[in-house]
């Protein structure tokens, strides 16, 4: 009796148990190898993905070149391309998206984690704010429009009477614009960024509070030299998370931004983004020319998220080591 | 005593301020949720009938069956899709591959497949299905949304199988049970609750999706019919009609939004409830 492959288990010595040992082992390699296959194909969707986007770009990007990322002109009858309002849009909007939910965001964190409130009042208000992550962002656009857009015109008449003079504020709004749909990310956005930021603070460990505040330091005092500063990572880490999801977010925005195709300055203004100006073209492009310009904002698109994607990931496995 | 000196009014009044800067925050965070569930359910139950609910849009002007069950369809075909191969990945990640090269480079690709925005997704599926075969069709939806569910699947699944505990592996190998038996009948059955889950949330995700229908499986009147034309969705049919001068299609945007919000929230809240009876347990 001689044993071949080194994977039987030695010392069997009945010869039927090692054939059955033996097909065991040859079903347990086929199925490792099989979820193997499954997960590469995954892989493979992956590389699929960028590979159709980049081939149905490349006859935008050999024609246009650099130049549309900085080229303000989008004429869709004279086939004339540039993607700068669209990128301009696309990163403010997420800006003010920011200016929005991290102070609100880091407090909701705060309030929910340290010793604040009572345990019951915590959990129905995570609950609450997470609930808002679930709600598909068809409605909440939606909403915008017949809720928000009203509600901000006033603030936004406000300030333009009040700052008129700054440039970002200087003219009358119309009702849709790129700060409500700011606004409107900063909504969306927000559970993200309260839900990892209180996660993080919940691990920091309660003997440095104690000690800060055994110091004599004020509840308020240790949160901003203690508590902040030692979670920082994993806070900057949830706020590029929720700016990758501000960036590619497409439907809420759509609704309330305007979809001007000029790039206006003034943020009261109505404004565009490139996930707004896919979802509202691609239905009726039917030059190639035009598609293949859609294509390569949707590749610029795609790595612009997945820089910062990846920047997210980097900063909160540093800090998964560290724990 | 200098110790019971109350604290000097400059650090009272910075306490005091930025207590009620958290709250107002707080607040201000809760106020548009709740503004708009009750705005969903106000403006939604006006419409709400049962004929609403058994009609298409082709046979009555407030039914949406057609976008009911055309939302089904596609979830059902991208689930059917994305659910086996995102436990299988999910099993592989966990089980055999854990931290090798081979597998880190695939949870890489699952992490960026994750961030991958939902309409460059759409777009992937018109450039491949619907350029292809020439016509918008559920078929293409149901890709793009395969893209959404697949990295949700795999990440959340990887998880509820880490949580089961190494020793029950450990027991269940000493007992005799070859790689498969572990693995399907002690890891995978003890993570039921959170791969149920994990596909859960999935669906709910891909129930709310607008961005990769739009272009793909594009809106209709009538009924699905077949996988290989244009196909309605709630979400869609929210997006069309939302912006509509005509007030009766904006109501019944409205209706569709209440059902597509109560289906989704009962999603999210169902999933809660499977982890937590595991828990209780």
């Amino acid at each position: 009796m001689t044993i071949s492959t080194p994977n039987v288990r030695p010392g069997i010595p009945d010869d039927s148990i090692l054939d059955k040992q033996r097909s065991i082992i040859s079903v347990d390699r086929l199925f490792i190898n099989f979820s193997l296959c499954v997960s590469l194909t995954v892989l493979g969707l992956l590389l699929w993905l960028g590979f159709v986007i980049f081939k149905q770009a490349a006859p935008a990007i050999g024609q246009y070149g650099l130049g549309f990322l900085f080229s303000q002109e989008w004429d869709v009858n004279g086939l004339v391309f540039g993607a700068l309002p669209y990128i301009y849009g696309t990163l403010v909007s997420s800006f003010i998206a920011l200016l929005f939910a991290v102070p609100i965001g880091l407090a909701v964190a705060i309030l929910t984690s340290e010793d604040f409130l009572p345990i019951w009042m915590r959990n129905p208000i995570v609950f609450l704010i997470e609930l808002i992550a679930s709600i598909p962002s068809v409605i909440i656009g939606f909403w915008g429009i017949f809720v928000l857009i009203p509600a901000l015109k006033p603030v936004q008449g406000l300030l333009h009477k009040l700052l008129g003079w700054i440039p970002f504020f200087s003219t009358e709004t119309a009702g849709p614009s790129m700060f409500v749909a700011g606004a409107i990310l900063g909504i969306m956005i927000l559970p993200t960024i309260s839900s990892i930021s209180r996660d993080v603070m919940r691990s920091v460990p309660s003997e440095m509070r104690s000690a800060s505040m055994a110091l004599g330091a004020t509840k308020w005092e240790m949160i901003f030299s203690i508590l902040l500063p030692s979670s920082i990572s994993g806070i900057i880490g949830a706020v590029m998370l929720g700016l990758g999801r501000a960036l590619g977010e497409t439907m809420a925005v759509t609704m309330v931004i305007g979809n001007s195709n000029r790039l206006n300055v003034s943020l009261f203004d109505a404004g565009n983004t490139i996930p707004a100006i896919l979802a509202n073209q691609f239905p009726e492009a039917l030059d190639p020319a035009h598609i293949g310009a859609l294509m390569y904002l949707a590749m610029i698109l795609f790595a612009l998220t997945l820089m910062v994607n990846m920047g997210a990931l980097y900063l909160v496995k540093a800090l998964g080591f560290k724990e | 005593m200098e110790i019971l000196k109350p604290l000097p009014a400059g650090r009272r009044i910075f306490s005091q301020t930025v207590t009620v800067l958290a709250y107002g925050a707080v607040v201000l965070a809760l106020l548009p949720l709740l503004s708009l569930l009750i705005q969903i359910v106000t403006a939604g139950v006006k419409q709400l009938s049962w004929n609403a609910l058994t009609h298409a849009l082709i046979e009555e002007p407030s039914g949406f069956l057609n976008a009911i069950l055309g939302t089904f369809l596609m979830v059902a075909i991208a689930a059917v899709i994305s659910l086996p191969i995102g436990l299988i990945t999910a099993i592989y990640l966990s089980e055999f591959g854990k931290q090798s090269r081979i597998s880190q480079v695939i949870r890489f690709a699952v992490n960026i497949l994750s961030a991958v925005p939902s309409i460059v997704a759409g777009v992937f599926a018109y450039a491949v299905v619907v350029i292809a075969m020439q016509t918008p069709s559920a078929l293409a939806g149901s890709v793009a949304l395969v893209l959404v569910m697949l990295p949700m699947v795999i990440l959340a699944g990887e998880e509820a199988l880490k949580l089961v505990p190494k020793e029950q592996r450990s027991a269940s190998a000493a007992l005799g049970a070859n790689t498969m038996q572990t693995t399907f009948k002690v890891v995978v059955a003890s993570a039921l609750p959170g791969l149920t889950t994990a596909g859960l949330l999935a669906v709910a995700r891909a129930m709310g999706e607008t961005a990769p229908l739009i272009f793909t499986a594009q809106f209709s009147q009538d009924y699905p019919n077949g996988l290989f034309s244009t196909t309605s969705s709630l979400s869609v049919l929210i997006y069309n009609y939302a912006n509509s001068p005509d007030t009766a299609q904006n109501e019944l945007a409205w209706t569709a939004s209440l059902v597509l919000a109560a289906i989704v929230l009962t999603l999210s809240v169902i999933s809660r409830f499977v982890l937590k009876n595991k828990a209780a347990r």
